[in-house]
């Protein structure tokens, strides 16, 4: 498969969004390479000698320097209420799911509406493999390897209007195959939004993929959303549907608790939870908790959309 | 002798059914999935959720002796209670030593500012005098007073019930069920004692005013 440095990329693309499966599975190696000959490897005979100086060596805090998780860990420990609320139902309880034949809606203020086959939907679009902190709400956090299209080709093929300034996202509602929504332990359907401009981020990915390997059930097959700079239950599984909005969607964890969730739910360690800190996490694999770090890390990527923002009142 | 064995037989099976907690605990750590990936939560979900369960028991011991006229139950509702205790102890040092690693200023600063943490830990103080007069030696000490200040129970069970519904994040179904044994058990003891204060007032009525 070819990954191509984006055209007009301002160079920042981490080394680690085009490092191939291959090496995933031998950080070892990974090392020993160096990141330059890794980088080298993956990009192949088409890689410039100004393409390759562009990829700076990894920045301290960058995936490349911390572990990913494993894919046991990443598979069997996840929030996914659509199966069940303990860490392991989804690993447990998902297995009835069907996640093909897929078919995503696209509607609200944009040129290209429609419903399309999955395949459809994907065709076309760059295949991007970032390697991403996620930082989940309850304080744990992974690393992992993803798979998956930016956001923002989808966006660009949709068309939206003028007047759109936000996208907001629908998980599948399927009782009969998820046992969690025979229950209203939330409101059903799952929703969830971006601003428009989070949505087109280099950053954000629909991703298909973990480790090279479909998304499993409990991962959100066959489609989901990937926001590293967010709290984990902005990254909405199982997508059915895109809507373009002018208003701000109203999230389903923020319709739940209001004051505990916002609508931009943004990694930050100096807003607390109200009811827990969120200063530091506990990386799945470690014992310790380590510092979260402001935007999880993405802060160079991120943090000029929210200048001028109180991050405190916009939680 | 027959009555002895017969209580030796339920403080075996009290016994055995307080430690059943800690010995799965220690199979699963050892052979079982050691906890999953993140063994610390899952570690102290599993105190939490053993202590509150201990807690209810050690309160539906009196209620269960008076329905089912069971009385030997009595001889064991101390040592019931102590493995409550026990739990709770554990679910307690499980977060100094494993969550928190012994990080004092983090620990001080959670039992300043998060509900959670102080209300889970003010029912952990409460049970601490209870531990430390459940000895024959201070029952004959402390009379009456004793089991006034062992209805402190009460309150530390309730303690644990909110603590869990404030760590709960959205699916309270568990921290409701518990809500509702201790609801139980407290609305039996209450009519109870209403029911005893009117057959008592019935009583005084006809016998002579004695300074209580």
């Amino acid at each position: 498969m070819l990954i191509r440095k984006r055209r007009g990329g301002e160079g920042y693309l981490p080394s680690s969004e085009i490092t191939p499966y291959e090496l995933y599975l031998d950080r070892r190696r990974f090392i020993a390479q160096g990141a330059a000959l890794a980088a080298g490897a993956a990009m192949g005979a088409a890689a410039a000698p100004d393409a390759l100086a562009g990829l700076a060596p990894p920045r301290a805090g960058t995936p490349q320097e911390e572990k990913l998780t494993s894919y046991e860990d990443i598979t069997t420990y996840n929030n996914f209420y659509e199966f069940g609320a303990q860490k392991d139902d989804p690993w447990r309880n998902s297995g009835p799911f069907r996640p093909l034949p897929w078919s995503v809606q696209v509607e609200g203020e944009c040129n290209n509406p429609g419903t399309f086959a999955l395949e459809d939907f994907l065709r076309g679009h760059e295949v991007v493999e970032p390697v991403y902190r996620l930082r989940c709400v309850e304080a744990w956090s992974m690393v992992i390897p993803w798979r998956g299209v930016r956001l923002r080709d989808v966006i660009v093929r949709a068309q939206p209007h003028g007047n759109a300034r936000f996208v907001e996202m629908t998980t599948v509602v399927r009782p009969s195959e998820m046992i969690g929504q025979r229950h209203p332990i939330l409101r059903w359907p799952y929703i969830e939004g971006l601003r428009l401009d989070e949505a087109m981020n280099e950053l954000t990915i629909l991703a298909t993929g973990i480790y090279g390997k479909d998304l499993l059930n409990q991962n959100g097959a066959p489609l989901r959303l990937v926001v590293p700079w967010k709290y984990g239950f902005k990254s909405i599984k199982s997508i059915v549907k895109f809507r373009f909005t002018r208003d701000m969607p109203e999230n389903t964890w923020q319709t739940m608790a209001p004051d505990e969730y916002g609508f931009y739910s943004n990694v930050n360690p100096d807003v607390d939870h109200p009811r827990w800190s969120q200063a530091r996490e506990r990386r799945i694999g470690e014992f310790r908790r380590r510092p979260t770090l402001m935007f999880n890390g993405y802060e160079e990527q991120v943090a000029h959309m929210y200048r001028g923002m109180d991050l405190r009142r916009w939680y | 002798m027959v009555l002895k064995r017969r209580v030796l037989l339920l403080k075996t099976g009290i016994w055995l059914l307080g430690l059943t907690p800690l010995g799965w605990a220690v199979y699963r750590f050892f052979l079982g999935d050691g906890f999953g990936a993140n063994p610390i939560a899952e570690l102290q979900l599993w105190g939490g959720l053993t202590s509150l369960t201990a807690l209810l028991a050690a309160l539906s011991v009196t209620p269960l002796r008076r329905l089912t006229g069971w009385n030997d139950l009595q001889k064991v509702r101390r040592l019931v209670g102590l493995f409550a205790f026990f739990y709770v102890t554990l679910h307690f040092l499980i977060w100094i030593g494993l969550d928190q690693v012994f990080g004092w200023q983090y620990i001080l600063e959670d039992l300043r500012e998060r509900p959670y943490i102080m209300i889970g830990f003010a029912g952990f103080v409460l049970l601490l005098p209870l531990a430390l007069t459940s000895t024959k030696g201070w029952i004959r000490r402390l009379g009456r007073r004793w089991v006034t200040l062992h209805r402190l129970i009460y309150v530390a069970a309730l303690c644990g019930i909110v603590h869990y519904y404030l760590v709960t994040k959205a699916d309270d179904r568990w921290p409701t069920f518990a809500l509702g044994v201790w609801g139980v058990a407290m609305t039996m003891r209450v009519a109870w004692w209403l029911k005893g204060r009117s057959r008592a007032g019935r009583t005084l009525r006809t016998a002579a005013p004695s300074p209580g």
